[in-house]
C-alpha cells in the first residue's frame, strides 16, 4: 500500500517534468543557442548573410577604434549611473513616504505605479511633446510670459541625456517603488517596536536597520533596472533617434542600424556581443551573492 | 462553425480566382501619397494584362522596409517581386542564388538599347547577367530656394551654390534660416553628397567615388569639400525640425532660403500649390555642377519554386520597362523615366530641367552602386557627427578618407 503515494508524487513530477519540456528546449535552443551563434557570427566578416569566414578579431577592432560606438557607449553609462541612482533613491524615498500609513494609499500608488503600464515608445513620444520647444513645456512657459524663458534638452547636445533621463526616471520609478513597498511591508513589526522601545529616531532606523535587512530587494531591483538600462533602446528611437548628431546614441541602436541598415551581420554581433558580455557582468555578482550566498548561509 | 465555414467560403472563392491570373505580391515603400498614386498605375496596368498585382506596402522609410524585405527572402517566404534602391543593397541576395535571372527578359524586350543611362542596367548587371528592372531616376544634388526670401530683401535670386553663401548674411539679418536641414541622420548625408560633385567637379567626384583613387579624395579638391560643408553647418543652424519635408516646408512658407533635398521635394511645393519658377526655383547640381547622380528604384524578383509564377514575375518586369508603364508612374511620382524614348510633356519646370541633364548625358552614378551599404552608413554616422558638433572640417576629411580606404 506504500508504493500508492510514492507513484502519486512520481506522476506529479512527470507532469510537471513534460510540461517544463517546451520551456526547456526554447531555453536551449532559441536563448542559449542564439547566443552562441551571435558570438559565433560576431568572429566572422558575414555581410548581409551569415558566412562562416573568420576574421579574427577584426570586428571588434573596428568596433572599439568607432566613435559612435564610444559615443554611445559613453552615454550608457552616464544614463546608466544616474538613471540607476535616481530610480533606486526616488523609488525608495517614495515607498517610504508611502509606508508611513497615509490616508489614500491605494490611489498614490496607483497614481505612481501608472507611468510603468506605458510601453517606452509611448512614454517617449509623451516626452517628446513636452520637451519640444515649439508646443512644450517652453512653450507654455513663454506664453504665461516669461518669453526668455528656454528649455529644448532635446535639441542641445549637451542636456539631451538629462531630457532621456527625465523620461526614464518618469517611466521606471513607480516600479521600483513597488518593489521597495513590498520590501518594507515585509520587515517585521517588531523591529520597529524594539527600535522606538530603544528611542531611535525614525530616519535612523531606516538607515541602519531597514535597508541593511532590505539587501535582497535591493540587489533583486538593481539587477532588473541594471539589465534594463543595457537594453536602452526604444525610449531613445522614440525621442530623439539619437540625435542631435550622434549625442544620444546607444549600443543598441548601433547593432540594428549595423545588422540591418548597413547590412553588416558581423558587426552587429560583434557590437551585440559586447553589450551580451556587459549584462553577464552585472548578472554574475548578483548570482554569486543570491545563490552562493544561501548555500553558505 | 459559421465564422469557420464562412472563412472557408472566402479562402475557396480567393482560390478560385487565383486560379485565372496568377498573382503576384509586391512589396515596396512607396507609402506617401504621390508615391501610393504611382504605383496603384502600375497595379491597373499589370491587372490589366491579366494577371494579379497584391500590394504588399510597408510603411516608413526604406530603411524600416529593407531589413523587413531581406528577412523574408533569407527566411524561406519569397514575395513576388520587390523595390530595392539599385546597386549593392541586394548584391549578395543576388550571389546567393536567392534572385531570379531576368536576362532573356532583357534580351527579348531590347534593354541594353532602351535603358538609359545605361549605368542603371550595368548597376541590375551581376557576372553578365541581369537580375533587376529599373523603375525610375531620383537624383539628390538639387537646391530648392524660396523667391520670395530674396524678394523681400531686395536681392536677386541666387543661381548658384555661391552665391547663395554670399547672400546667406541678408538672409540672417532678417531673422530667417539661410538652410533648411532636418535633423535626420541621412539628410546632412545627402547634403554633402550633393556638395561633392557640385564644389570638387565631376573629374574629382569620379576619381574619388568610381575608381577609389584615395589620393584624390585625400587631397585639396575635397578639403574645399569639406569647408564649403562647414559653411553650411553655420548656415543650418536654427532650422530645429526633424523630417525633411518639414524642412522643404520651412522653404515653402519662406522661413527658410532654400534647402538640398532630392528631386522629390517638388511634390511638396506642388501640395502647397507653389509654381516652379515663380514661387521657388530649384538649382541641379546647386547651380555650380550641373550633374544629377543616377540613382532610384529597381524592382528585384526572387527564386520562387513555381514555373507558373516566374512566368508572370518576366511578364511584370517587362511591363515596369515598358513605355505606357514608365510614363504612368513617373508622372505620377514626379522621378524621372528609366529611358529616354517616352514623352513626358507634363512634367513641369524642374522635371524639364532633370530631363535635359539627362539628355544631354550630365549624369553619374549614384552611391548606392558604388559603396557597400555597410560604407555609407559609416559616412552617414560621421556626416552626422561634423554637422551636428564643432568638428574641424580637417578632422572629419581625414576620417571620411580613413572610412572609404578600409572599403
Amino acid at each position: 500500500m506504500s508504493s500508492k503515494p510514492m507513484r502519486k508524487r512520481m506522476l506529479r513530477n512527470v507532469n510537471a517534468k513534460i510540461a517544463a519540456i517546451p520551456m526547456i528546449i526554447t531555453t536551449l535552443v532559441v536563448f542559449v543557442g542564439g547566443t552562441i551563434w551571435s558570438v559565433v557570427y560576431a568572429f566572422t566578416g558575414s555581410k548581409l548573410l551569415p558566412k562562416l569566414k573568420f576574421v579574427g578579431f577584426d570586428q571588434f577592432d573596428r568596433l572599439w577604434s568607432n566613435s559612435r560606438w564610444m559615443v554611445s557607449i559613453e552615454n550608457l553609462m552616464w544614463y546608466g549611473i544616474f538613471a540607476l541612482v535616481f530610480t533606486i533613491a526616488v523609488g525608495f524615498l517614495l515607498a517610504v513616504l508611502l509606508d508611513q500609513k497615509i490616508r489614500f494609499e491605494d490611489t498614490f500608488r496607483t497614481i505612481l505605479l501608472y507611468p510603468f503600464a506605458l510601453s517606452f515608445i509611448v512614454t517617449g513620444l509623451v516626452w517628446q511633446w513636452l520637451l519640444n520647444p515649439e508646443l512644450g513645456i517652453q512653450a507654455v512657459v513663454r506664453g504665461m510670459g516669461w518669453t526668455s524663458f528656454t528649455f529644448d534638452p532635446l535639441y542641445t547636445p549637451e542636456l539631451v541625456l538629462v531630457g532621456l533621463l527625465m523620461a526614464g526616471l518618469w517611466q521606471g520609478t513607480g516600479f521600483v517603488m513597488c518593489i521597495m513597498l513590498a520590501g518594507l511591508r515585509g520587515i517585521d513589526e517588531d523591529i520597529w517596536k524594539a527600535s522606538r522601545v530603544d528611542g531611535i529616531s525614525k530616519w535612523k532606523t531606516y538607515l541602519f536597520v531597514v535597508i541593511p535587512m532590505m539587501r535582497p530587494v535591493f540587489i533583486t531591483t538593481l539587477v532588473i533596472v541594471a539589465a534594463g538600462i543595457i537594453k536602452l533602446y526604444d525610449l531613445v528611437v522614440a525621442m530623439t533617434s539619437g540625435g542631435p548628431g550622434n549625442s544620444s546614441q546607444v549600443p543598441a541602436m548601433y547593432v540594428y542600424d549595423y545588422m540591418f541598415q548597413a547590412q553588416n551581420l558581423g558587426q552587429g554581433l560583434a557590437a551585440s556581443t559586447m553589450m551580451l558580455l556587459s549584462v553577464l557582468i552585472v548578472l554574475i555578482p548578483w548570482a554569486y551573492l543570491e545563490f552562493g550566498g544561501k548555500k553558505r548561509g | 462553425m459559421k465564422l469557420t465555414t464562412k472563412l472557408l467560403a472566402a479562402s475557396a472563392i480567393v482560390s478560385a480566382t487565383g486560379a485565372f491570373a496568377t498573382d503576384l505580391e509586391v512589396t515596396h515603400w512607396w507609402t506617401s501619397g504621390g508615391e501610393a498614386a504611382a504605383v496603384a498605375e502600375l497595379a491597373k496596368l499589370f491587372d490589366a494584362s491579366g494577371d494579379h498585382w497584391v500590394d504588399g506596402a510597408i510603411a516608413g522609410s526604406g530603411g524600416t522596409a529593407r531589413p523587413i524585405m531581406i528577412s523574408r527572402i533569407t527566411g524561406g517566404d519569397p514575395m513576388g517581386a520587390t523595390q530595392f534602391n539599385h546597386g549593392q543593397q541586394a548584391l549578395e541576395l543576388v550571389e546567393a542564388g536567392l534572385m531570379l535571372d531576368l536576362t532573356d527578359v532583357a534580351e527579348a524586350n531590347d534593354w541594353k538599347n532602351k535603358i538609359f543611362p545605361s549605368t542603371l542596367l550595368d548597376a541590375c548587371t551581376i557576372d553578365g547577367r541581369i537580375y533587376c528592372a529599373p523603375v525610375n531616376i531620383h537624383s539628390p544634388e538639387w537646391l530648392w530656394l524660396s523667391n520670395k526670401v530674396y524678394e523681400d530683401l531686395g536681392l536677386p535670386v541666387p543661381t548658384n551654390w555661391n552665391e547663395f553663401v554670399a547672400s546667406a548674411e541678408a538672409v540672417r539679418a532678417a531673422g530667417k534660416v539661410p538652410l533648411a536641414l532636418g535633423n535626420q541622420p541621412w539628410q546632412s548625408n545627402l547634403a554633402f553628397g550633393a556638395m561633392q560633385v557640385a564644389v570638387a567637379g565631376l573629374d574629382n567626384w569620379k576619381a574619388v567615388n568610381m575608381d577609389k583613387n584615395m589620393e584624390v579624395a585625400a587631397g585639396d579638391a575635397y578639403a574645399a569639400v569639406f569647408q564649403a560643408a562647414a559653411d553650411a553647418r553655420g548656415l543650418a543652424v536654427g532650422s530645429n525640425v526633424q523630417d525633411w519635408n518639414q524642412a522643404t516646408n520651412l522653404v515653402i512658407t519662406d522661413q527658410a532660403a532654400g534647402q538640398i533635398m532630392g528631386d522629390w521635394a517638388q511634390g511638396e511645393f506642388a501640395v502647397a500649390g507653389e509654381v516652379a519658377g515663380t514661387d521657388y526655383t530649384c538649382l541641379p547640381g546647386l547651380g555650380l555642377n550641373a550633374y544629377l547622380s543616377t540613382g532610384g528604384d529597381a524592382f528585384y524578383f526572387p527564386k520562387l519554386e513555381d514555373a507558373e509564377k516566374e512566368e508572370a514575375q518576366k511578364r511584370l518586369a517587362a511591363m515596369i520597362v515598358s513605355p505606357e508603364a514608365q510614363v504612368a508612374f513617373n508622372l505620377k511620382k514626379g522621378s524621372l523615366p528609366i529611358r529616354g524614348d517616352v514623352d513626358l510633356s507634363a512634367a513641369n519646370d524642374c522635371m524639364k530641367k532633370g530631363l535635359e541633364l539627362l539628355a544631354s548625358g550630365n549624369v553619374m552614378p549614384s552611391g548606392d552602386m558604388l559603396w557597400t551599404p555597410d560604407t555609407q552608413k559609416q559616412v552617414e554616422d560621421l556626416m552626422v557627427e561634423f554637422w551636428m558638433s564643432d568638428m574641424d572640417p580637417a578632422v572629419a576629411h581625414e576620417r571620411w578618407v580613413d572610412i572609404l580606404s578600409n572599403n
